[in-house]
């Protein structure tokens, strides 16, 4: 696989699973909120003016900004 | 004796578990909000009966995710965990879990159980769990991870007396070990632990991970840590989310055998209803902007029936207190510094307390999280953060309250220009000085008529502030430089109805918190300047009164005009006055004389003693009447121009000045504090009032 996708390309309604993540340090701060690979991930649905966005994962709903969902890669 | 079988414990647990709702139910109002020594994050601790000879010292600490700490208040509670010689280490710890999301909880109840800190996990909305269809195993969570565990629900006060029962037995640590370092850091860990001589090896890891929190460690033991950490090659980061993942793995397994889910998120549903609309692009933003125009309506109209009665009572107390005590200086600072002062405290808590019963209203049901998820991007381009809205609201009633509010803005830029701008929120104590400045030179008559001119331009002032502190944000966000990365990992929480209860505390803890932390600094500072306007060098103050007779021989005077004349006689040749008449030349520009000088430097301390200033200068007595104020301002005459002292350009530049000046010590004292140093507070001292003084300076020469 050259790219993969992140969350930010994920459309609303749609499920994927995490595989990984592009940013060290965000990525410890994200683990400790339950996104961990392997985990499956909801999107729910983008702020009004497209930042931040809302997802779903291990049962509760969580707020990104794109910035921070980019980083978080998904296999689909 | 009693003293020795007081418990401490410490209630631990993410944000929304029902943390606070469980002190509550504990403490009731038994309660007190400290400081820890030397940091600003507030202490709730509260005494509590566990049964009829045991007490507990229970204390509620910020909600966490785990001990690897996001924001200032969150380092508090790894400082307090990992020193067990520290003051406040608990003797046991009650993890607070969301039964509706057990796992989000688990992983600090997994680091709590490697620091070997007795827990006992209490398992919180099981109602709301069960409603989703997950039943959880208590007795094989129990046995799994070897403490107790205990369904409460901190809304109704279900299971809580089991709780108080457990608490009180004293039970043991859980002899479990979840996380264990890898081989390779063995030695590593062995050494600081035996260095340190620690009870556990996973406190010794947290030594390693988070040095630079700890603040019971000394600067040498923080360089021993560092240099052992760099000799073994130890990354933090690395190790944090190794150790991150691990847990999950271990939760994971132990939800899998321990909960029988139907998986079923119908129980969402309602929320998710909710949200459409709340999130709307065009829906959500009305919903907001109305919620915002409420609150203020709350502010402003609701909380001045309060207001006036608070007003009339201290001007009573002052009265019947001055006709009843002798005469002397003591007396007299009694009835007119210190009880103003008082007043003038007072009189702002139905604001503060209406604010802030708002604020936890929309805390509690959710909301909030939907107004920062709505404002982030737009409140981003101005340097600021979604975050920042709270605290922004707030500082329309006192900036105080909204300073401290700034702690839950992770990044340390973003708080910083939060903090920064606050203050031009046109806060409660600008009112006064707004409403009587714009009655003054604004005609009573309505634009196409409708809208009052008055309204609109109170409207102006507030919006003039506001716009202030968005544009001072953007030029900010290009001048603080920051390595730090501003993110924003918010949890969403299921809309829920407030707790009436807990809404209550909130008020009463904010309230109080107002009183101590800016009453403290507005007393002493009225008393300073109750002593600058009452005395004055030389025999002048003493004089006075034959002064002011001879002076006024040949017109026949009243007992009260001439104690008023006498009054204002006395303030022009206080050292106050003397001031005043020193400030003449620079404040001149602005069209300002020495009287309107005079109630610049009283309403330093706060901005809201400038009508009482005024209303003695100009010989009223103690009356703040806002008519009598009124007209006898507008006949007062500006000997230079033969015409009215207080034109338009006058009235307007005092206004622009008031809205920007940054007049206000306990707003200096609490960014002090929060900003850890002069630094801040005195920049934005300077910029606010050099800011003040060119506006008003423009307005005033581009008028006149």
């Amino acid at each position: 696989m050259e790219s993969l996708k992140s969350i930010a390309e994920m459309l609303p309604g749609e499920t994927a699973v995490i595989s990984g993540f592009r940013d060290d340090m965000l990525s410890v701060k994200l683990l400790e909120m339950g996104l961990l690979p392997g985990t499956v991930v909801r999107f729910n649905f983008t702020a009004p003016l497209g930042d931040p966005v809302c997802i779903t994962v291990s049962g509760y709903d969580l707020s990104l900004r794109i910035a921070e969902a980019s980083t978080i890669t998904i296999l689909n | 004796m009693a003293a020795s079988k007081t418990l401490r414990i410490a209630l631990a647990g993410k944000p929304n578990a029902g943390k606070s709702s469980l002190f509550n139910l504990l403490t009731g109002l038994n309660q007190r909000i400290g400081n820890f020594p030397g940091i600003t994050v507030d202490k709730r601790t509260g005494s509590c009966q566990l049964d009829d000879d045991t007490m507990a010292q229970v204390m509620d600490l910020p909600g966490i995710y785990s001990l690897y700490p996001r924001t200032v208040d969150e380092k508090i509670v790894t400082d307090i965990l990992t020193n067990r010689n520290g003051a406040h280490y608990p003797d046991c710890v009650v993890l607070v879990a969301d039964a509706t999301n057990l796992k989000n909880s688990m992983l600090l109840l997994t680091q709590l159980i490697d620091l070997q800190i007795p827990t006992v996990l209490a398992l919180n909305m099981m109602d709301l769990a069960a409603k989703s269809g997950q039943n959880i195993d208590v007795q094989a969570l129990a046995a799994a991870l070897d403490l107790p565990v205990v369904m409460i629900n901190a809304r109704t006060g279900q299971g809580v007396a089991e709780l108080r029962k457990l608490l009180a037995t004293r039970f043991k640590a859980s002899s479990k070990t979840i996380y264990k370092t890898g081989k390779e850091l063995e030695l590593l860990v062995n050494d600081i632990q035996q260095k340190f001589n620690l009870a556990t090896p996973y406190q010794a890891y947290q030594f390693l991970q988070q040095t630079d929190n700890l603040s019971f460690l000394s600067s040498e033991e923080k360089t021993y840590i560092s240099e052992s950490a760099k000799a073994s090659s130890f990354f933090q980061h690395k190790y944090q989310g190794a150790e991150t993942v691990m847990r999950y793995g271990f939760i994971q397994d132990l939800l899998n055998k321990v909960t029988l889910k139907s998986s079923d998120p119908e129980w969402k549903k309602f929320s998710y209803r909710i949200d459409k609309v709340l999130t709307h692009k065009v829906w959500g933003y009305l919903i907001f902007f109305s919620v915002l125009l409420l609150i203020f309506q709350a502010i402003f109209a609701w909380a001045q029936i309060p207001m006036d009665f608070i007003d009339n009572t201290f001007a009573q107390l002052s009265n019947v207190l001055d006709e009843h005590f002798p005469d002397g200086p003591f007396f007299d600072l009694v009835t007119q510094g210190i009880i103003p002062g008082i007043g003038g405290i007072v009189i702002f808590i139905p604001q503060i307390a209406i604010l802030f019963a708002c604020i936890s209203i929309l805390e509690e049901s959710g909301y909030m999280a939907r107004v920062v998820f709505l404002m982030d991007k737009l409140m981003r381009k101005f340097g600021l953060n979604g975050k920042s809205v709270v605290p922004l609201i707030s500082g329309l009633a006192c900036a105080i309250p909204a300073i401290m509010a700034t702690r839950t803005i992770e990044n340390w830029k973003d708080r910083l220009i939060t903090i920064f701008v606050t203050p031009f929120m046109s806060c409660s104590a600008r009112l006064p000085v707004y409403t009587i400045l714009v009655a003054l030179i604004i005609p009573d008559d309505k634009l196409f008529g409708f809208f009052n001119y008055q309204g609109l331009v109170l409207m102006g002032l507030y919006l003039l502030g506001f716009f202030a502190a968005l544009i001072s944000a953007f030029v900010l966000k290009f001048i603080i430089k920051t390595r730090e990365r501003s993110y924003l990992i918010m949890e969403m929480p299921t809309y829920r109805r407030p707790k009436w209860s807990n809404v209550g505390y909130t008020i009463i803890e904010k309230t109080k918190s107002f009183v101590f932390e800016a009453g403290k600094v507005i007393l002493a500072i009225s008393i300073v300047l109750w002593v600058l306007a009452s005395y004055g060098p030389g025999d002048a103050m003493t004089r006075a009164e034959e002064v002011v007779k001879s002076e006024a021989s040949e017109v026949e005077l009243s007992e009260e005009e001439l104690e008023a004349r006498v009054a204002s006689y006395k303030l022009e040749h206080s050292y106050a006055g003397i001031i005043g008449k020193t400030l003449e030349p620079v404040i001149e520009p602005l069209g300002y004389d020495w009287k309107i000088g005079i109630a610049l430097v009283t309403s330093f301390a706060a901005r809201e003693v400038f009508v009482s200033t005024i209303a003695t200068i100009y010989s009223l007595g103690g009356t703040e009447d806002e008519q009598t104020i009124k007209g006898r301002l507008r006949s007062e005459i500006n000997p230079k121009t033969g015409g009215a002292r207080y034109t338009p350009a006058v009235g307007l530049s005092l206004l622009v000045f008031y809205t920007f000046a940054m007049q206000c010590m306990s707003t200096l004292a609490v960014v002090k504090r929060e900003t850890k140093g002069w630094k801040w507070p005195l920049i934005q001292l300077v910029y606010m009032t050099v800011l003040a003084y060119v506006s008003a300076f423009i307005i005033y020469q581009s008028l006149v």
